[in-house]
This record gives C-alpha cells, structure tokens and sequence, in this order.
C-alpha cells in the first residue's frame, strides 16, 4: 500500500462544532482521491489543515511514511502539497507569471522572461493552454484557475489538492479540467479532489472517501460503485425531526416569478431564465448546494440586487422595477441569510431594529418624530410573544443576543410585517436544536394560516420536513419542481441537488 | 446602558495618557509639569475675562465638532469643516458689512441662515461627489478646503477690506456683530458673544435629530451597517448626501459665531484650525452632542490657560494643540480596543450559545 | 511663439522648486499606498521634515558649513521615518482607523515642530542663513535652449529627487520586492500564503513614505523656503492629490506633480506673465483642485487604487 499522504485520526475543534472527529483519510500515489460530502461536512477543514491554514487538535500526519507537522502553508510547500482554492487567491492587475511567482522570484532583480518561459514549459507539459503574460482581470475563470494549478506546479507539488474546482466552472470548462487532472496523473502526481458532485466523481476519480457531519462513513472504489450508493453514504439514513405539518389546501399565486435571468457577482448569469410561483398556504422549498443561484434569487426579489429580464409578480402586480421599500410595502417580509450583515443593526437595540422597516409608519412615528414608547411597547409585546432572551429586555443591544435569539427576533418582526409573502433563507443556520425546532414551529404556523412562504436552505432535512413543494437548482437552473409527499426519496433530491436529473443516475 | 461607559473611559483613557505625554514634553524641555499643568488649568479661572474666553473659544469648537460628529455617525468622514467655516462665515461677513442699514433683529438672522446655507452647499457638494460618484470624501474634502481658503482670499481682499489691512477683512460694525455690549462688559471684555446660544442650541438639536427622529434613525443605520439599511429601504445614497449638508451647514455656524462674534473680521489666507480641531473634539466626544460640548470646553480650557501658563513659564502655548494631538493619536487606537471588546463579548455569547443550549 | 519660451524658461525653475517637494512626498505616498496603507499624514510628515532639516541646517551651519545641508536632508528622511512609525504601528499592529491616525499624525507634527521650535527661538521661526547655492551641470546646460532649461541654476537635490524617482520605478516593477509590495496592497491573502510576511512589507511601506516625504520637508526649507514656519501650506494633501490624480502609478504622479508646480506657480505668478495678466487670479488659484475634483470624478468608478488599500489584514481570512 503505497500511500504519499495519511490523515490518520484527525480531530479538530471549533467553538462549538466538532468540525473532524477522529477522520482518517490516506492518499495513494499517482491516484485521484475524491472526499465526498455535504455542505458543512467538515471537508474544507481537513484539506485546510492538511494545507497548514489550520492546526489539528489531535492525530497526525505523514508524508511519504514520515511523520510531519504543517504549521504553515510554507511548509505544505516544501513537502510538495499544493492546494488550489475554491476562492482563488490571484493578484487582478498582475499577470499570470506575476501572481506565479510572487514568493519565489528567484533574484532581487525579476526576470520575467526566464519564468514565463518555464510556466510556457509548465502550460504545454500538462496541457493547461496558459499566456504567461496575460493579466488575471482579462483571462476566464477556468484560466484563473488553471494559474492556481501552474502556481502548485512551479513549485514543485506532487499532491495538488483541488477544492470545489468545478463550482464556478462551465461545463465546457469542466471537461477541460477534467482532462489536464489526467494529464497531472500521467505525470506522476497525486490528486485529492473535494466535491460534492457525483457525476464528476464517476468521471475521474479512483476512489472515494464520504464524510458526514465530521465523520468519515467510508470508502469506496469509485468504479464499483454507483452515484445512488454514494448519496446514500452522503446524505445518510437519520431520524429526522418530522415536525407536525397538517394537509393544508394550497390557494391563490402569491409569488408569480417569470424567466427571470440575474447576474452573479462574476458578471454571468447566476439565474437563468427561472420560473416558480409560490401559493398561499404552502412552503415552497428551493433545495440545492450553496452557490447555484439561490442568493441571486432571492436578492432579485427582495430588490437587493438588479435583475436583467423577467418579471417578479406579487399578487399580480409586476414589481421588478420597484425600489427596495416599495417591495416591502408590497407585501414581502425577508429573513435573510446573513442576520449581521442585512437582518440587524447590531448597535442598535431590540426596539430599534423590531421597526427596522417600519419606523416611518405610523404608530412608530408621525411627521418624522419617532414615538419611542410606542416603539418600546411594541419591542415588548415581540419579545413576549416569540420568546426572545435578551439581558435588558427591550433596551438590549441586538448585539448582547445569542444567535438563536436574534434570529428569533428576525422571525418575529417579519412575521409582524404580517405580509402576504414570507421569504425565509437559512433560517435555522447555526443554531442548536431548540431554536430549530421553535422557528420551524412558526413558519409553519404562517403558512396554515395562509401565507405564502418560500424557504430556501441548504439542509436537505429542513427542506423535506417542512415544504409543500420542492423546487431543485443547480448551476442557476430550475432542475426539478415536485410535490413533497411520501414518493419522494431523499436521494432523488440529492441526485438533483447534485445535478443529475431523476432518471440519468 | 453599559455601551455609554466604554465610551467615557475610552475619553478619559485618552485624555489621561495625552497629559502624560504632555508632562513628559514640558520634562524634556527642562520645565516642571506641575507648573505647568498647574498654570494651564488654572489660567482660564484667573479672571472673569479668561473664564468667558473658555466658552468663547469652545463656541466655535461645538460647533465645528457637532459637524464632523455628525458625518461620523453616517460614516463620513469631513475633514472639510474648516472650508464650510470659511465659506458660512465669508456669507456672513459679506452680508453684515453690506447691509448695515438694516436693523439687527433682521440682519442677524439674516446672517444666521447665509452662513447655515454657505456651509451647507460646501458640504452637499462633496456629499453628491460620494454618493453618485464614490468619491472618498476625504481627498474631496480636503480639495474644497483649500478653494474655500482662496475664495476668501479674493474676495475680501478685492471688495470688502477696510483699506488698511490688506490681510483682513473690515471689521464687522456692531449691528452686525454677535457680540453684545453687556456681556463684554460684564465679563470684563471677555470674547463670550451670541455664538454660544447659538452652539448650544445645535447641540439640543442635534441631539434631537440623532435619538428622536426618522431622520436620526435613518442616518446612523446607514453610519452603523448600510446594508441592513438597505434592506430596510433606506435610501443610502440620499442619507450621505443629507448628512454632509447638515455637516456642511454645522461648520457654516461656526464660521458665524467666529468671524462676527469671537472676531469680528475674517483673516484671509488663514484655513481655520477650528475645522481640524472639530475632529479632535468630536472623536474626543465619542461622537455625542453632549460628549462634543464637555470635550469643546475642556479644550477651551486649555486654550483659554495656555497663554498664562506661557507667561509664567518657558513652556510654549503650543503645548496646548500637541496634548489635543496626542489625545487624538490615543483616540483613534482606543477604537481598536473597543473592537475588540465587542468581538470578544460576541464569541463568548456564541460560546454560551452553542453550550447552553442557546438561551440567555 | 518666442514668448511661450520665455515665460515656461522664466517661470521653470519656479515651478521646479514647487513640483520636487510635492514629487518626492507623493512618491512616498506611494510606497505607503502601494503596500496597503492609506496615509494621509504626509502633510504632518513633510512639517516633520521641514522642521527636522531647519533645525539641523541652523545648528551646524556655521560650524559645518559646506555639510549642513546634506546633513539637514539625512536628518530630516530620518524624522520622518521616526514619526510616521506612529501611524504604522497604529494602522498594522492595532487595526486603527487609517484616515484618523493620518489625522492625528498631522495634528501632532503641527503642534509638536512648532512648540519644540518655540522653545528654541522664541518666535517659532527658524531661519536658515544660506540655501543650496544653484549649479549649472556642466556640458548639458551649454545646450541651446534645453540647457538653459533644464540643466543651468539647478537645485542638486531637484536631481537627487528625480533618482530617488527613477530607482522607485525600477523597485516597484522591476524586482521581487516591488511585486510583493504591490502584492500586499491588492490581495494581501494572495501574498500571504505565497510566503509574503504582510506585515513587515507594510511596515516597509509606511516607513518610506515618512523618509520621502520628511525628505521633502527638508528639501523645501535648503531650496526656496528659507525659514520653517510651522506649516508646509497643504503641500502634503496636494500631494496626495497628485497620488490619485497620477493613478497611483509613478509616471503618473509625475505628469501630475509637474501639473500641479506649474499651475500654482503660474498662478502666483499671474500679474507678470503679460497672457495671464488679465486672468481672475482666484480662478488659476482654484485650478488645481477644482481639476482634482473633475479626476476623482472620473477615476473613482473605475479606481486603480490598490484594491486593499485601508481595509485591515486579516490572516484568518479565506
């Protein structure tokens, strides 16, 4: 058993997440490695530490049969592991043979010439196709990346950790990827490849490694092995919490959203041509890993980010082109998914932000003048009625709250908002089992009583356990709209979450 | 509310270290501290006139550090309140030298408003800059100061000097001053003019604003988190540009209360240290209207005795600005501090949180 | 024509004195810029030089007569190194606020040079006796036109200034150390884990910002100041302007410093320039930072600042 890299028991710790729990992972030589898990498994944590970006709490390391300790990138370097980020780490304005070599020019004096000539060397070498002179802004993102490939390459690395490559690729793109990982293990390199889609899995790797909730399930040789075995080992067989949700009957279209096509923050479309509507008294779940379109989702409809075609229809009326507080006003409540970033003002106390989208409305205020106890009194009654802790009650900086409480107070000023169309994203991210339990108690609440609710996650479990309907996206595409009742197999939605659509597995 | 402490200890932390530094200073040049600070802070006691001189001076400094507090609060920085200075006090001046005939009750809020809207329009101007444009506001700040300081020049100095100096303006006539006769003589001929009603009544009403209107509330979620004001609905762009204007007009009020009650002329081709001053005593304010009053007074303080200290000992009046620097330098590190107790009291929530089993 | 020739030969050296100072600073700038961190205290920076080289000059130039310049430029780049480690140790290691610990830096210079001159001459002012004397390089300035332009009645330091200049462009784009520098002020994640040490590059850079621009103080009072006064006039911000009006690149800065000397000495200048004479002077005042204003405009959408430039570094980042 020829094995270049062993994890051998690895336990690392957050504050309050047991990220890797006792995880043994071993590379072979000159094969690529596929770690397979879902969002949060605890993959990106053990490449980081095998990387040097962190340090174990417990367990070792060996290179080549030798004990190792990697304290810092510069000694992954030195033992020949390189690791290609999922977020690439390119200086914009420099150019390919600049962003190469910075850390390992060679001389005070720089000579582009002689290492452009050896990244051209490198590029032909492993077919990569690269201009070494080209700058990064003007290249594609499937160059960008093969620069981070050439930047593990020029410094000798044998193992080459590759991080999500294919999520921000196009599928063009990833063929080629595809194709130069064969090249790297014609050469003689090893490959740890970090991903949770099955289909590329097939296509490349040896062997596959599945993690779950930090814990290694097993591994497998990818060609004994079909996509359906491997979503079961990923999703798993849990109890899940089946929260109490009666039959409800689904009414009028409160959400009616038509080809609508946004772009991401790379400037492509992150939303293609997207269709759905959501009724009352349903949950429309929106289930699929995080990054394929989902934000651009929900930014469209909520204002905070401009969309390019389409229309957005609340109860009829096209609202695409109204500002942010026209929308609110038109009937959408948002729970977003970065509750420090948009839900809170955390200077600002439990009061302030209960009116955060209400303070110019009367009774909070009248003629520009704010009546604080009326603001108060209202901060009080919120507070009661959605169970929020908060130290000095009312008056408590959003701040001084844990997580799940101020999620909780999110809930319950928007569900105040009493509106027609309740978005909820991520509600339940980071928060321990009560707070779960007591939000998902809530929204099901709202739809029974005929709001029209549209949830988006990333936790499959939440999606079936509290959705009417499911709607599937990947790669900004609507893959699959099905009716969540018993016919439904949690691995199908994995199937698709992961791309595949039903009947191709 | 505990928030409202760290804020007063970081002042005084701040203060504390800038009169040790201060002390070490008069050290070094072979002075005796105690002396010296004994002078400094009794100066402005000294007599009635001095004692009238601290809120002379501070009305001024109230007024230019409400400005800059206020921007602050919006996440702005105006480093421009010394042109706004400039540019409310030159409509002011030109005003009061030019209408002479009319009767005070009218002329001096005729002044009032000029010097409100001159401040105001030169602080718009770089708030437009920011909001449609992104333009730093400090670098454009910065660059009206100095064609505010230029505007002066010219146009006192080719239309409204008094044909004796060439450096200043006429001296207001006394219709136009806020200076009133009784209080002058009253305070000995102490400095002390209309302009600290007027200060005053900014700081109740900026205070106002700030914790009592949509407005304030508006403004500071933009200063606290744009993006949660964004969802909100707030527009971010009309706040910046309205915060710069009310800075804007802030300074202009200073410019009244220096140039035609503390003064009654304007220098040209001087830009007012007040305008840089007003950052010192906003940041030494921690941003608060009441906060700027107490710092603008201690620093009238300060000014008020550094010319008996002088007097009294080798110590220079400048040692005055270099302890208001100091205090200054240990103010903009002590926001560290602050960050840090803030993300420190967060992660040991979260910690209780995640162990707790999330409640409080 | 021939009057054109004149003027620009009769008003040059003016604007040559004006331009190397604002040069020399904004180059500092750059380093500072460059490497991550916003500074905003080379106004202060420059008084630190300004004061630092008169006070040097005066002591030793009766003693030393032929060495006190030189030594007052040596001593003046060396306050300012000194100071700006200030603003350095308040911007990397605590995470300050950049623009208030600029802020302050300049509040304090201001204060600090005056009081320690009061003490030394009562007035506040000091005085040099003699200047740099103006050379004529020999052979380049026998040529016709060019030489009496360029290379007669010059400064040494105007010389010292525009190598200091020329160095700085090789050392920015042409060696490891430049790549790194740049590196740290656009994606400091990026640099680090290529092995870049972040913190020490931005030391580095906020440290030559305060020698170049402390230079630049000194070169003021040993060429056409003659006498510290307490304030370098705004030099230093003009200076900053001249960085974002030159797009943080040095030809840039450059081009924009030379505009910047030319425009203001041609605005003191205006009653004897015959084509100026009729000119508002208020307008030619204005000129330089009214067109400024109109660059930010144009340049800040599209900002070649470096893109991590005032924003704190953190390691534990992605």
């Amino acid at each position: 058993m020829d094995y270049i890299v062993e994890m051998l028991n690895i336990r690392k710790e957050f504050p309050g997440v047991l990220a890797n729990d006792n995880v043994t992972v071993q590379l072979k030589q000159g094969e690529i490695l596929a770690l397979l898990g879902e969002n949060g498994a605890g993959k990106s944590t053990l490449m980081s530490i095998l990387f040097g970006l962190f340090h174990l709490d417990k367990g070792k390391i060996k290179v080549r049969g030798k004990e190792v300790q990697i304290s810092n990138p510069n000694d992954a370097n030195n033992l020949g592991i390189g690791m290609v980020h999922q977020h690439f780490k390119l200086v914009e304005t420099f150019t390919v043979t600049e962003n190469i070599i910075i850390g390992m020019e060679g001389g005070f004096v720089l000579d582009r010439k002689k290492a452009g000539a050896k990244i051209k060397a490198l590029s032909v070498q492993y077919g990569l196709n690269i201009d070494p002179d080209e700058k990064i802004e003007d290249i594609t993102v499937g160059m960008q990346q093969r620069v981070e490939i050439l930047k593990m390459l020029y410094r000798d690395a044998e193992v080459l950790i590759f991080d999500e490559p294919t999520a921000v690729l196009t599928p063009q793109e990833i063929r080629e990827l595809m194709q130069i990982m064969r090249n790297l293990i014609k050469e003689g390199k090893s490959i740890i490849l970090i991903t949770h889609k099955l289909k590329e899995i097939k296509e490349i790797a040896d062997r596959c490694t599945v993690i779950r909730r930090g814990k290694v399930i097993g591994s497998v040789e990818v060609a004994e092995t079909s996509q359906q075995q491997m979503a079961n080992m990923m999703v798993g067989r849990e109890v899940s919490f089946s929260v109490d949700k009666g039959e409800k009957e689904a009414g009028d279209v409160v959400l009616e959203i038509n080809g609508l096509n946004v772009l991401n923050n790379r400037k492509t479309l992150g939303l293609k041509d997207f269709s759905l509507n959501v009724r009352r008294g349903e949950i429309m779940g929106v289930a699929g890993v995080e990054g394929n379109g989902q934000t651009e989702l929900v930014e469209a409809i909520t204002g905070l980010r401009k969309s390019e075609t389409g229309d957005i229809n609340i109860l009829g009326k096209n609202i695409a082109k109204y500002s942010i507080r026209k929308r609110n006003e038109s009937g959408i409540a948002h729970i977003p998914e970065d509750r420090h970033k948009f839900g809170l003002v955390l200077e600002y106390s439990l009061s302030e932000n209960f009116v955060l989208k209400s303070y110019y409305q009367q009774p909070y205020s009248k003629m520009g003048l704010l009546h604080q106890d009326v603001i108060d009194q209202h901060a009080v009654k919120l507070i009661d009625d959605f169970d929020v802790r908060a130290g000095q009650g009312e008056k408590s900086p959003a701040s001084a709250l844990s997580g799940g409480n101020q999620q909780k107070a999110i809930l319950g000023r928007e569900i105040d908002l009493d509106t027609d169309l309740l978005i909820a994203v991520q509600p339940t991210r980071g928060l321990d089992v009560g707070a779960i339990e007591y939000i998902h108690k809530r929204l099901i609440e709202q739809r029974d009583s005929g709001k029209a609710v549209l949830l988006v996650s990333l936790e499959l479990d939440e999606i079936l356990d509290l959705s009417d309907r499911i709607a599937v996206v990947n790669s900004g595409e609507l893959i699959d709209l099905v009716v969540n009742d018993d016919s439904i197999d949690e691995n199908d939605i994995g199937l698709m979450m992961a791309g595949v659509k039903k009947g191709e597995a | 509310m505990k928030k409202d402490y760290t804020g007063v200890i970081k002042s005084l932390g701040a203060v504390l270290l800038g009169l040790l530094a201060g002390a070490i200073l008069m050290l070094a040049i072979g002075a005796n501290p105690l002396k010296g600070f004994f002078y400094l802070f009794q100066g402005g006691f000294k007599s009635i006139e001095r004692f009238g001189n601290i809120f002379a001076i501070a009305t001024t400094l109230i007024l230019t550090g409400l400005s800059v507090a206020f921007a602050f609060r919006t996440g702005l920085f105006n480093i421009g309140a010394a042109g706004q200075m400039l540019m409310g006090g030159l409509c002011a001046t030109m005003i009061g030298l030019s209408f002479d005939s009319l009767p005070r009750i009218i002329l001096l809020p005729f002044m009032f408003i000029v010097a409100l809207l001159g401040g105001a329009i030169w602080g718009i101007i770089p708030g437009l800059l920011k909001a449609r444009f992104n333009v730093h506001e400090v670098v454009a700040t910065i660059m009206m100061n100095w064609i505010a300081y230029w505007i002066v020049y010219y146009v006192i100095g080719d239309y409204f000097t008094s044909g004796l100096l060439e450096t200043e303006s006429a001296s207001i006539p006394a219709v136009a001053q806020l200076r009133l006769p009784w209080l002058t003589d009253l305070l000995n001929g102490s400095y002390l003019n209309l302009g600290i009603v007027v200060s005053i009544a900014c700081v109740i009403i900026i205070k106002f604003i700030l914790d009592r209107t949509t407005l304030g509330y508006e403004l500071k979620a933009v200063g606290y988190n744009r993006h949660a004001a964004q969802y909100a609905g707030i527009k971010v762009n009309r706040s910046i540009i309205l915060s710069m204007m009310i800075a804007g007009g802030l300074a202009g009020l200073a410019g009244l209360t220096y140039y035609t009650g503390y003064s009654i002329n304007i220098q040209i081709g001087v830009l007012p240290t007040q305008g840089f001053d007003g950052i010192a005593v906003a940041l030494l304010g921690a941003t608060t209207p009441w906060g700027v009053f107490f710092s603008a007074a201690f620093f009238g303080l300060l000014h008020a005795g550094k010319g008996f200290m002088s007097a009294n000992t080798i110590i220079p009046p400048q040692i005055a600005d270099t302890i208001i620097a100091i205090i200054i330098y240990f103010t903009a590190t002590s926001l560290f501090i602050e960050k840090m107790w803030v993300k420190m009291k967060t992660r040991r929530l979260e910690k209780k949180n995640i162990k707790s089993g999330g409640d409080e | 024509m021939k009057d054109m020739i004149d003027i620009i030969v009769n008003i040059f050296p003016y604007a040559i004195a004006f331009t190397i100072p604002l040069l020399i600073t904004s180059l500092g700038g750059l380093y500072s810029e460059r490497s991550g961190i916003v500074n905003i205290g080379l106004e202060g920076l420059m008084v630190v030089g300004f004061f630092a080289g008169a006070v040097t000059i005066k002591t030793l130039e009766v003693a030393l007569p032929d060495l006190s310049i030189v030594i007052g430029l040596l001593v003046g780049i060396i306050a300012g190194v000194l100071f700006s480690m200030l603003h350095a140790f308040a911007s990397i290691n605590l995470n300050a606020n950049q623009v208030i610990s600029g802020t302050a830096i300049n509040m304090l210079a201001g204060a600090l040079t005056v009081f320690l001159a009061r003490t030394i001459t009562g007035s506040g002012n000091i005085g040099i006796r003699l200047g740099i004397v103006r050379w004529d390089v020999p052979l380049l300035s026998e040529i016709p036109v060019i030489g009496p332009l360029f290379f007669q009645k010059t400064y040494y330091t105007t010389w010292i200034v525009l190598a200091i200049w020329g160095f700085s462009w090789f050392l920015l784009y042409k060696t490891s150390f430049g790549l790194r520098l740049r590196a740290c002020g656009e994606h400091p994640n990026a640099a680090a884990s290529a092995g870049v040490n972040v913190i020490k590059m931005r030391y580095i850079g906020v440290m030559v910002s305060g020698g170049l621009a402390g230079l630049g103080g000194a070169v003021m009072i040993a060429t056409y100041a003659g006498e510290f006064n307490g304030t370098v006039a705004g030099l230093g911000f003009l200076a900053l302007a001249a960085l974002i009006f030159g797009q943080w690149k040095p030809l840039g800065i450059l081009g924009a410093a030379f505009f910047f000397g030319f425009a203001r000495t041609i605005a003191d200048a205006s009653q004897v320039i015959p084509q100026f004479e009729n000119f508002p002077p208020l307008i030619l005042k204005i000129f330089p930072y009214v067109v400024t204003l109109i660059a930010l405009v144009l340049f800040s959408k599209s900002s070649k600042a470096p893109k991590a430039s005032g924003e704190p570094f953190d390691l534990s980042g992605k």
